[in-house]
Parts: C-alpha cells; sequence; structure tokens
C-alpha cells in the first residue's frame, strides 16, 4: 500500500441464513492479516464488522458490507434496504433487542450489538429510515 | 502455557487443535455471543455450552486461543467442520463451567 491508495473490499451478506453468518468478516479479517494490520485493530474492526453483518442477517434481510483500508483507518459501511430503526437512541441501549427467539436460542439477540460496534469503533454513524433501510459506518483508527 | 499443554493439565477432550501451541492467558465464560464479541479477551480460553456453528466465528473474529464446552457438550456436526477449517482450537470438558473456570484460574489466571 503506497501513498493515498486505499483498499476497497466488498461483501454480499445473505439475509436470514445464519448459518453462512460471519462469512464476511472472516474475509475481511484474513485480508487484513495478509496486510499486515496489527492483531488489535484487527480484532476491533472484527468485533464492529460481525456485529454489524449479524445485524444485517437477523434484522435487514442482508446487505452489502464494504470495507476501506488506508494507512491511517479502517472504514466499513454496511448498507440494508430492511425495515430501518424507528429509534436509534432506543436500539444502542444495551440489551434492547427485537431479536426472534429462534435468534436467541443461538446465542444472538443480547442487545450487545449496537454497543459493542459504538465500543470498538472510533466513530459510528447510523443512517436509517423506515421502509427503506439502514447505513451504517464505522472508522477503526489504526495506530501509527 | 500453550494450548496443547492446558489441554494435556485439564484432561479436555480434543475436538480440533490446529493451533496447539497458541499462547493462552485468561478468560471468559459466556453464551450469549454479543457479550463474548464484546468482553472476551484476545488469547483467552472461551468457555462455553453453545455448540451451533456461530461459536467458531465468534472465537476466530474475538481472537481467543481455544474454545473449551463444559457440562460435556458436545459439538455440533457444523461446529466441527467450520472450527477445523477456521483454525479454531476447539476442546471439550465433562466439567461444569464453574469448576472448568476454577481449574483455569489456577493454570492461565
Ligand atoms: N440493520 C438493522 N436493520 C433494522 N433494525 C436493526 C438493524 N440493526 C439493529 N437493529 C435494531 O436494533 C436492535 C438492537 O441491535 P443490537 O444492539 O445489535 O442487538 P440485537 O441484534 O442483539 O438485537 C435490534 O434488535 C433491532 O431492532
Ligand atoms: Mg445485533
Amino acid at each position: 500500500m503506497n501513498g493515498d491508495d486505499r483498499i476497497h473490499l466488498s461483501y454480499q451478506v445473505e439475509g436470514g441464513d445464519l448459518t453462512r453468518a460471519g462469512e464476511a468478516s472472516s474475509g475481511v479479517k484474513q485480508t487484513l492479516r495478509k496486510l499486515g494490520i496489527d492483531p488489535g485493530t484487527i480484532r476491533r474492526v472484527s468485533v464492529c464488522m460481525y456485529e454489524g453483518e449479524i445485524n444485517m442477517v437477523i434484522h435487514a434481510n442482508g446487505g452489502l458490507a464494504m470495507v476501506d483500508v488506508g494507512l491511517d483507518d479502517i472504514t466499513i459501511t454496511l448498507t440494508d434496504y430492511g425495515p430501518g430503526i424507528p429509534d436509534i437512541d432506543k436500539a444502542m441501549q444495551a440489551g434492547w433487542s427485537t431479536a426472534a427467539d429462534s435468534v436467541r436460542d443461538l446465542g444472538f439477540g443480547a442487545g450487545m450489538g449496537l454497543p459493542n460496534m459504538k465500543k470498538y469503533s472510533d466513530e459510528m454513524k447510523i443512517k436509517s429510515i423506515v421502509g427503506v433501510g439502514t447505513t451504517v459506518t464505522m472508522v477503526v483508527k489504526i495506530p501509527s | 502455557m500453550i494450548v496443547r499443554q492446558l489441554a494435556d493439565e485439564l484432561d479436555l477432550t480434543v475436538f480440533a487443535m490446529d493451533d496447539p501451541d497458541r499462547e493462552t492467558a485468561g478468560g471468559y465464560c459466556g453464551d450469549l455471543l454479543s457479550w463474548v464479541m464484546g468482553r472476551a479477551v484476545a488469547g483467552g480460553a472461551w468457555l462455553t455450552i453453545m455448540s451451533n456453528v456461530n461459536v467458531a466465528a465468534v472465537a476466530a473474529l474475538a481472537d481467543v486461543a481455544c474454545v473449551i464446552l463444559t457440562e460435556g457438550v458436545q459439538p455440533d456436526p457444523a461446529l466441527l467442520d467450520k472450527a477445523r477449517l477456521q483454525g479454531v482450537n476447539l476442546l471439550g470438558t465433562a466439567m461444569p463451567t464453574y469448576a472448568c473456570a476454577g481449574k483455569l484460574h489456577g493454570l492461565i489466571g
């Protein structure tokens, strides 16, 4: 990677299928490893990305994950055309979840996904329109 | 302590051990995957009774050194496959979570 080149990765995330959920996040992790990114940064990106990926699978019938890797930061953009989030402040609260019982039985739906994404990213923005979809953007800074 | 040694010391069942030389210290007990994601320590042991395929992805992404299925829980076949594929150290024990964590604490803090 040199100068202002950034590396762009993108993944289509399938909705509903929790057996395949995490493939995009695992792919990103492998690429970041090959690029020589430090393990701490990889872990933070992995947590943010996985929680966001799971949300697209269980709440939004899938979506698109884009990861943009620069020298100083990694930006994750998750876009879906799901139901949207009516009350973002409420959704951000630890423990708040609308996940179905079938999803909870697998260990998801603890209502800690968005709080984890907030905790492990340096910047996080949620844009959501009910009935249209949701875009979550997270920036993880790479320590110099 | 490395994972292979830990497995020997606690007489753990080895379901998958692609990375036996990984150093491990500390640990986390939990079955809610987002709690594990948010709280597990990198390089630690993760004790759980969850046995579905998602355990492999969480273990790999949270960067734990090994997963220990406690209380005699057996991995689902899909989890076994995924753990092998992703190089996740997947171990098991008949010990209850509390007892296993107690022993682990003495060994790896
Ligand atoms: N992409 C999304 N589309 C629609 N709703 C979402 C999305 N992401 C999160 N939500 C809503 O926000 C709530 C909280 O999300 P989160 O903190 O990840 O917890 P959980 O996924 O365990 O329910 C979800 O239960 C859901 O109602
Ligand atoms: Mg979630």
